[in-house]
């Protein structure tokens, strides 16, 4: 009867209680393990230091992987077939040609670069300005710039528009440049793949570093939790702040690691576009995009939580009764 | 409110410490625990406050059975347990009133009741204009005087002490032991283990003692 009592008197003080009492702990642990954290600069400092140096590393691979596939996606429009017609060909044979092409359902569209044209294109280039001159004529074929449908894309295909396009009477010969973009794509996918492993091994290095800050803040708050323990503490009670100061841990690492990624992108701002501007290119270093910053401190936020949830479980149970 | 059943409790390096123990105490009933020392009297409390299970036998605390209680409602039967240590278990770092609302805090009561029942707990035990201090800044029986506090701040039904006088001059001990008599009429439940024989006899309560884990003697002086 005694046990019934106490038993519904404590659900009634829950049941009434249980949503300011949750909140207000929950909020008072949180703010009382940052301070104390902040209390101790130097180690926190240095285990967030860890923590964002092993993030930076997969984000920054991640911006370099973005990178790269933006240029890529550039590219990717002039991926396209360098038909060069024989030198005798004309320009209004040349239309004729195109016509006929364009029926075919494998073309998207077809460029025409006539040799005044091509001509016109090499002068500005430089350089060649003297050499064109000392020429009787127009050395430069008619080149028609093939365009295949994006349904029309895969390897095998490009191959087989290729060799039909050398059938045609007036075709000199075919040029396909997309060996070198798969090579790219194929670096970019391994780049990518690297991003993943290198991001799950230092996210386990971030659980092993949180993991181990954790057990030797509970290993020197040995007496406190006895203490906690005797006085009627719960498991969870006594949980909440080391829990707390893990997912600090990680907020603190992923935010660090976000700072450091921003500005190596700043620095490699002004290089960046003066190696573009060398190439006639405007290539604007896109950074961390919101996605990217809030995957990274979400799953560092959760990394820390892991890790100390593991450190407190191990060392909660030992202080069983027996 | 405190009853044993052929209790014994083994342990494995040491062997049985507690051998067929039964006992009960009533509601607002105090007894010494008196016995040589490894009589088994830490024991006793220790399993009445759950930080032991007994090895065979029942106990029952305010009617719960404790060896059927699952681990995740201990918290709750030490709530109901106040317990005073020998060498007080106090926080160094923190303040006295912060050691004296620990078990207050752990139950998430608002900051101002908290504050509230501290201070009534603290000048119970004649302790208010310290509780600022840290506890090395007191002395022996004040620090002793903290940890009772501490013990009757979430007013347990049951309080429990284990050698509360162990390092007092006699003084002292009786000024600790009289405080004990004034929560035993507000219906407090006390078991005081203590070797001192002395004040034990001059207070006249019952009167427990060990032997070798046996309990051999149940007296009452009056």
């Amino acid at each position: 009867m005694p046990k019934q009592r106490a038993r519904s008197q404590r659900r009634r003080t829950r049941l009434r209680d249980l949503p300011g009492i949750w909140f207000s702990q929950h909020l008072h642990s949180a703010k009382d393990t940052f301070w104390r954290l902040m209390d101790t600069p130097l180690p926190t400092g240095m285990t967030v230091a860890v923590i964002g140096i092993s993030l930076a590393l997969p984000a920054a691979l991640y911006v370099l992987a973005d990178n790269l596939r933006t240029m890529a996606g550039g590219w990717d429009q002039t991926a396209a077939i360098s038909l060069f017609l024989h030198v005798d060909v004309n320009d209004a044979t040349a239309k004729t040609i195109v016509s006929q092409l364009q029926t075919w359902p494998e073309i998207a569209q077809i460029q025409l670069i006539t040799r005044e044209s091509a001509l016109d294109e090499f002068r500005a280039l430089g350089g060649f300005e003297k050499a064109l001159e000392q020429l009787p004529n127009n050395p430069l074929p008619v080149v028609l710039a093939i365009y295949p449908q994006n349904t029309y894309s895969t390897p095998q295909q490009l191959e087989l528009l290729q060799d039909r396009l050398k059938t045609l009477p007036d075709a000199d010969f075919v040029r396909m440049d997309t060996l070198w973009l798969q090579r790219f794509q194929a670096i970019l996918a391994l780049i990518q793949t690297g991003v993943l492993l290198l991001g799950s091994l230092l996210g386990m290095g971030v659980l092993l570093i949180v993991g181990n800050t954790i057990r030797l803040e509970i290993l020197n708050q040995r007496i406190e939790i006895e203490i906690m323990e005797l006085v009627g503490a719960t498991a969870a009670f006594i949980r909440r702040p080391f829990l707390y100061a893990g997912a600090w841990y990680g907020l603190l690492g992923g935010l660090s690691a976000w700072l450091v990624v921003t500005l190596a992108i700043l620095l490699l701002q002004e290089p960046v576009s003066h190696l573009a501007s060398l190439y006639r290119s405007d290539f604007p270093l896109s950074g961390l995009g919101f996605l990217a910053t809030g995957i990274i401190l979400s799953g560092s936020i959760l990394l820390g939580l892991i890790g100390s949830w593991i450190a407190v479980n191990r060392h909660l149970h030992s202080t069983e009764p027996g | 409110m405190i009853l044993f059943e052929h209790v014994f409790k083994r342990y494995p390096e040491r062997g049985e410490a507690l051998t067929n123990v039964s006992f009960e105490m009533k509601v607002g009933e105090m007894a010494f625990l008196t016995g040589h020392s490894g009589a088994g009297k830490s024991t006793l409390l220790r399993l009445i406050g759950l930080l032991e299970r007994p090895t065979r036998g029942q106990i029952l605390v305010n009617g719960r059975n404790l060896a059927t209680l699952p681990r995740c409602q201990i918290p709750y039967h030490r709530r109901q347990v106040g317990m005073i240590f020998q060498d007080h278990r106090l926080l160094p770092d923190r303040s006295v009133f912060d050691n004296v609302a620990l078990p207050l805090v752990v139950t998430g009561l608002g900051h101002k009741e908290v504050g509230r029942r501290v201070r009534a707990a603290l000048d119970q035990v004649g302790l208010l204009r310290r509780e600022r201090a840290k506890p090395v800044a007191l002395s022996g029986g004040e620090q002793q005087r903290v940890g009772i506090a501490r013990a009757v701040v979430g007013r347990p039904p049951v309080l429990l002490a284990d050698e509360p006088t162990g390092n007092l001059d006699p003084d002292l001990s009786r000024e600790i032991f009289e405080l004990f008599e004034r929560f035993q009429y507000v219906g407090v439940t006390l078991l005081i283990a203590t070797h001192d024989l002395g004040l034990v006899k001059s207070m006249r309560h019952r009167t427990f003692t060990l032997g070798d884990g046996r309990l051999i003697n149940d007296t009452r002086s009056w």
